[in-house]
Parts: C-alpha cells; sequence; structure tokens
C-alpha cells in the first residue's frame, strides 16, 4: 500500500480553482517531483496536504490513517515535515535550537521534570542536543551550532531547515523549491544530500523544484501540474516526452514548432 | 565613540581582582550614601545602582550569591526602615518587577501582544480581598450601608494558602482569556486583550449589585494581613535597634515582611522563567514567537502554547495581586487600570522583552523615575515657585509658572517617551535577550 494516497483533492480560493480533482499516490521510499508553471497550484497542494489549508473535496490518507480534517501541527506529528518556499526559520533562535524545536513531538519532558530538572529531563535534553549536533553535521553545517539562524548565509539557511524537518524522524518530507537561489555547485552538493537522507534514513522525498537540472537528476517520478490539474506523471524520460508537458511551459504552438523544426 | 570608550574601560577593569573591589565598594558607598543622608534620592540610586554592577561585573557565583543576599536581607531591610519611603520603592519595584515577569512570557517568549495584562493582577488583588476581609457577609449591603461590627470570612493567615490559590485562579482565567483569542493574531489580539482588561476592571467598578462582590469604586477595605507575632519585632530591634537608630513599630515590620515576601516571589517566579525558557516548553514559546507557520509545520500546537503562556504569565501577576491586596489592606478599581498594563509593557520594552534581567531592570527604572525622579522634579519645581528666582535672558519668574505643570502627573507622557526612543534606538531593549550557547565537543567528524 501507498505511504500517501490522494483522491479527487479539490482546493477552492473565491471562484478559483486552486487544486481541481487532483489524484496523487507516493510510493514509500520514492523521491517524487512536483513540476508545473508559476500558478499552477504546487505549493497549495503542499499547503492542503500538510493541513494549512482544508481540501474542498477529496480524501487523503498517510500511511493508512486519514489526514483529512487534522491540524497541521497533528499533520506534522503524523510524519510529515516540509521546508518552506521562502525560507522559514526561527531567525532569533540558534542553529542547535531550530534543530531541537524540530524534535519538539518526540520530547516527552513534563513541566513537573522540567521545573525541577529531574534525571529524565536531562537525559533527554542532553540526548536531544546530540542528535541535534549530529544532524547538523549531517546537513554540512560546521561549526555554527551558537550562531542565530538568520546570521547564517543563504544556503546554509536552506541547509539549516532541511535538518530541522529531518529531526522530527519524518516519513515523508516535503520540499518546497529547496534548490531556488542556489548556484550549480550548491545545487550538486544539495541533491547528493537528498539522495543520501533517502538511502540512510529511508526517507520518502516530495518535492517542487523549477530548476529541470536538479528534478531531472533526482527524481524517480514526476507528477506535472497546470491550472490545477495534474497533466502528466511519469519517469523523467516520459514527461520529457509528453506533448501536453511541453505546452504547458512553452505555450500551444511550441509542439507545433517542434515539428516545423524537424520537417526541416 | 563614548559607547565604545565605556565598553573599552569595562572590559579593562573588569579582570582579576577588580571587580571584586568596585562590586564592593559601590555597596558600601552606597550604604554609606543612604545611611548617613536618609532623604537624598541620589544615594538610593547609587545603593539601587549597586545590584547592576553585581549583575555586570565578573565575579564567582557564591561572591554574587553572598553579596546579592547581603544587600537585599541585610542593608535594603536597615536602609528601608530607617526610610520607610525607600521601603515603598523597593516593594513596588519588586511588585513590578513580578508583573513585568509575567508579562515578558506572554509578550517578550511568545510575543503575544497583550495589552490588557494588568487584569490578572486584579483577579489576584480581588480573591484575597474578598475572602481576606469582609466582604463575604456584606454581599447584600450596598456599598456604604454595611454595619460595622461584621466578622472576617477567614483568618488572617489564610493569605499563605491563598498565595497559591491565588496562582491556580489567575491561572485559569488566563486561559479563560486565551481561548477565545487563540485565533487571533498580532493586532487583533492586543485589541481583544485590551477589550479583556477593561471588561476585568468594568465588573469590579459594578460587581456592587444585585450582590456586593467588590464593593463598587469605593473598593475593599480593611483586608486582613497575616499575623506578626510580636517575639519576630523584638527579635528584629535586638539585633538592629543599634544600627536603625530607633525601635521599629510592628507597622514598619509589615512593611520589611512584604518586601521579603515580594522578593521571594520574585525569586521564585526567576527559577520558573529560567527552567521553563531552557526546555521544550520555552523554545516553543519563542518558535511560536518567530514564525507561528513554521512553528506548526514543526508539530507545535499553537493552541496549547498559548494557553500555557496566557496561564503561566498570569498566574505570576495573580500571586502578587494576593501580596497586593494584603500589603495595602485596601483594594480599588483605580489600581488596575489601562495605564498600569501599558506601564507594564513599557517596562518589558524598555528593559528587553525576553530578557530576565532586562525586565527587571526597566521595571526598576520606571519605578523610580516615576516615584522618585518624576516626584523629585514636582518638589523642586515647586521650591522654585515659591522662590524669587528668575529665569534667566527671558526674563521669566518661576512664581508665575502654573501650578498646572506638576512633573508628578506626567506618567503618561514619560511612558510615551520611552516607548518611543526605545522603538527608535534600541528596541532589542537595555539588556537584549540572548541565546544560550551550548557547549559542543567538537572532536565527532561527519
Amino acid at each position: 500500500m501507498a505511504l500517501l494516497e490522494m483522491n479527487n483533492i479539490t482546493k477552492v480560493f473565491g471562484g478559483l480553482k486552486a487544486i481541481s480533482d487532483v489524484t496523487f499516490s507516493l510510493e514509500k521510499g520514492r523521491i517524487v517531483s512536483i513540476i508545473g508553471p508559476n500558478g499552477a497550484g504546487k505549493t497549495t497542494f503542499f499547503n492542503t496536504l500538510t493541513g494549512i489549508y482544508k481540501p474542498d473535496g477529496g480524501t487523503i490518507t498517510f500511511n493508512g490513517k486519514s489526514l483529512v480534517g487534522l491540524r497541521p501541527d497533528q499533520i506534522a506529528a503524523r510524519g510529515i515535515a516540509r521546508t518552506f518556499q521562502n525560507i522559514r526559520l526561527f531567525p532569533d533562535m540558534s542553529v542547535i535550537e531550530n534543530i531541537l524545536v524540530g524534535m519538539h513531538i518526540h520530547l516527552k519532558q513534563s513541566p513537573l521534570q522540567t521545573l525541577f530538572r529531574l534525571p529524565g529531563f536531562k537525559k533527554e535534553e542532553a540526548d536531544a542536543e546530540k542528535k541535534a549536533v549530529r544532524l547538523m553535521r549531517y546537513v554540512g553545517l560546521k561549526r555554527v551550532e551558537n550562531e542565530l539562524a538568520k546570521n547564517l548565509p543563504y544556503g546554509a539557511q536552506r541547509r539549516l531547515e532541511i535538518a530541522r524537518a529531518l529531526a522530527a524522524d519524518p516519513l515523508l518530507l516535503l520540499l518546497d523549491e529547496p534548490a531556488a537561489g542556489m548556484n550549480p555547485q550548491e545545487t550538486e552538493d544539495i541533491i547528493r544530500l537528498f539522495r543520501n537522507i533517502k538511502a540512510d534514513m529511508g526517507i520518502t522525498i516530495l518535492l517542487i523544484e523549477h530548476d529541470m537540472r536538479v528534478v531531472m537528476n533526482i527524481s524517480e517520478d514526476i507528477c506535472v501540474m497546470d491550472y490545477g490539474e495534474k497533466i502528466a506523471e511519469g519517469t523523467p524520460q516520459e514527461i520529457r516526452a509528453n506533448t501536453r508537458v511541453i505546452e504547458a511551459y512553452l505555450g500551444r504552438g511550441a509542439v507545433a514548432g517542434q515539428h516545423e523544426e524537424k520537417m526541416r | 565613540m563614548i559607547s565604545l570608550f565605556l565598553k573599552d574601560l569595562f572590559n579593562r577593569v573588569n579582570q582579576g581582582r577588580w571587580p571584586y573591589l568596585i562590586v564592593i565598594g559601590h555597596i558600601l558607598a552606597g550604604s554609606l550614601l543612604v545611611y548617613t543622608q536618609p532623604r537624598s534620592n541620589l544615594a538610593f540610586l547609587v545603593l539601587m545602582t549597586s545590584f547592576m554592577s553585581l549583575y555586570f561585573f565578573t565575579t564567582s557565583v557564591r561572591f554574587k550569591l553572598i553579596a546579592g543576599t547581603m544587600l537585599a536581607l541585610v542593608i535594603i531591610p536597615i536602609v528601608g526602615v530607617r526610610n520607610i519611603f525607600y521601603l515603598e520603592v523597593i516593594f513596588q519595584i519588586s511588585v513590578f518587577a513580578a508583573l513585568a515577569l509575567g508579562l515578558n512570557i506572554v509578550v517578550g517568549f511568545a510575543g503575544l501582544l497583550d495589552l490588557g495584562y494588568v487584569a490578572f493582577y486584579a483577579v489576584g488583588a480581588y480573591l484575597w480581598a474578598f475572602f481576606g476581609s469582609q466582604q463575604f457577609y456584606v454581599l447584600h449591603f450596598a456599598p456604604g450601608t454595611q454595619p460595622s461590627d461584621l466578622p472576617f470570612l477567614l483568618p488572617g493567615d489564610a493569605f499563605y494558602m491563598f498565595l497559591l490559590v491565588g496562582v491556580v485562579i489567575a491561572g485559569l482565567t488566563g486561559i479563560l482569556l486565551g481561548l477565545p483569542v487563540l485565533r487571533l493574531r498580532g493586532d487583533y489580539l492586543a485589541i481583544v486583550t485590551l477589550g479583556f482588561g477593561e471588561v476585568i476592571r468594568v465588573l469590579a467598578n459594578n460587581l456592587d449589585k444585585p450582590l456586593n462582590f467588590t464593593n463598587g469604586p469605593q473598593g475593599i477595605t480593611p483586608i486582613q494581613r497575616p499575623s506578626m507575632p510580636d517575639p519576630v519585632v523584638e527579635w528584629f530591634n535586638s539585633v538592629f535597634r543599634g544600627v536603625v537608630g530607633h525601635d521599629v513599630t510592628p507597622a514598619d515590620m509589615y512593611n520589611l515582611m512584604f518586601y521579603i515576601f515580594a522578593l521571594i516571589v520574585i525569586i521564585v517566579i526567576i527559577f520558573v522563567t529560567r527552567r521553563l525558557d531552557d526546555s521544550k516548553l520555552g523554545r516553543a514559546w519563542t518558535a511560536v514567537r518567530e514564525d507561528e507557520t513554521a512553528a506548526i509545520a514543526q508539530g507545535i500546537p499553537l493552541v496549547k502554547m498559548k494557553l500555557a503562556a496566557f496561564a503561566v504569565g498570569a498566574s505570576f501577576a495573580g500571586v502578587m495581586g494576593v501580596l497586593l491586596a494584603a500589603s495595602r489592606t485596601f483594594i480599588s478599581p483605580e489600581s488596575f487600570s489601562f495605564m498600569q498594563s501599558i506601564g507594564v509593557l513599557t517596562m518589558v520594552i524598555l528593559g528587553g522583552a525576553g530578557s530576565i534581567p532586562g525586565v527587571i531592570l526597566g521595571a526598576a527604572t520606571v519605578t523610580i523615575l516615576n516615584l522618585q525622579v518624576l516626584q523629585g522634579f514636582s518638589l523642586y519645581l515647586n521650591e522654585l515657585r515659591q522662590s524669587d528666582a528668575v529665569m534667566p535672558i527671558i526674563n521669566f519668574a518661576w512664581k508665575d509658572l502654573s501650578p498646572q505643570l506638576d512633573p508628578a502627573k506626567y506618567q503618561r507622557m514619560l511612558f510615551g517617551l520611552i516607548l518611543v526612543l526605545m522603538m527608535i534606538f534600541r528596541p532589542a531593549g537595555l539588556i537584549p535577550a540572548t541565546r544560550r550557547k551550548r557547549e559542543i565537543d567538537a572532536e565527532e567528524t561527519n
């Protein structure tokens, strides 16, 4: 059974159908990309999945249980972690604290343990800190544990956001344009990081991305959206050859143009 | 330039044995000044600022503890009973510091702007005012018509229990306020809390009918204090008669007692605040403050965290309310006006939202400005008015100055000025909050 199944999801804003009747399923352990032109409904799709928006129709089943009607924090606790299109760290908290916040759902300390610093509390905090340091190094951040998140350079902030998401030990990791604004070298590094995450932790990854080098390089499957609808799904090779996809990106004339070029 | 020079000077002096000498010198100088000139505000300021040098200079923890205890438990009581006005100022500083620390949890940690914070203070105060006075037997009398020989509902010593009850009831009130405002953010939240603060004050004003709970605008009095055994007064006199110079009365002793209570409450509050801050809960509060959407995505239940912040913050105010009711023996709605909420908020912003020492410094600064500097300025102007002095150059005789101009009444302008200046020049406050630095062994590779 698939890890994530979304059936006939619809989300309407006023008169605009941001997502209409999208059915999508995701197998465990895969890396899948969602692509599409600006305004195709990709981020709305993420926000609907994570509970920020309530779907106007359809069902979402994750790990065998329905997610519809749950609050975003409950959905996160079910094992879905995410990063944001515009980095959303906790700017005035240190790097380690940012990662520790990501572990929130796993920390069991009670108010009483906290107030009196009982052994259970101390052990949990020490373990959490160790794990946070490990994650920080895993995503490639070195010796920045006490830096404030806002003082990190852009690429490091992206990595920190990924570390924070990993801290929750998620089953599914949603990445919203993780390579945006990165140079080719950084892009290559981050692709390697995603492969490692999948290999080392067995985490399923679903990403939105505009950078086709990233998409074609890393994705096992690609789902294409346009005007709120899913217009194609398949392996990178299939998507590359799909006329509807090319139309969506380059306009209706483009496919015809291609033919003309071939004719010459 | 000047700040750089001062910083450099501070760093140079703050080495080896020097800080110890400076701190001891400061405390001694302050004590001596206040002792020889019990009426001088300046001398009092010197003594009060010795807390700051104790905080800022690098000394051993043990030294800080000992010196702080000496200051708080020996020097200030002696100075205080010699001039009871000083004790009053310090008591008010403590009360406001506790309130500011409570508001700091809500505004500083969780980032929820609360403009009606003083409501919880009122809840605590009226709680003890009702149970610790004759009010229970006045329920069926209109204000001012009750017979004078009514009994008290509870003995004065129930006060100690009500310190805890105040914590619980105010905490519950905090949750009550939290419930309707959970979905609100920023401006909307501020407006609702402002309304809530007013509702509580209006309730206090009008709950004298149909049943007389609060005695309306006249307020409730007398409110009982815990008992003060004679041996305590005798003991204090036998030990301190020499330095104080006269025997203290039980009334003075009560002031001293409430000062000690306030001190204990503050220490507990600091303890609780620090431990909560450095835990899952504190981190979640800060995360909510920094970015609500990102916080939810980490699985932080927004509702619970906001309620917890309101409850903890409110409980601090509640316990101080109980203390205030007992120490004043009189409570009226006037003490819980919107201006009080703004005052406490000013303290938090002046000192530094989210910073414990900052907030205490803010409370002390604003209280001293209010009670001593503005009042002192008023007195000075009055003296000028009564003299024949003339303002130079423009030849304006001071005695023609309108008696309407009374700096002591310019409290609101002071709050406004502080808020404007801080937001422009030092938005993080006098002592900005810092994040905890963690020592991490760097040996691990990977």
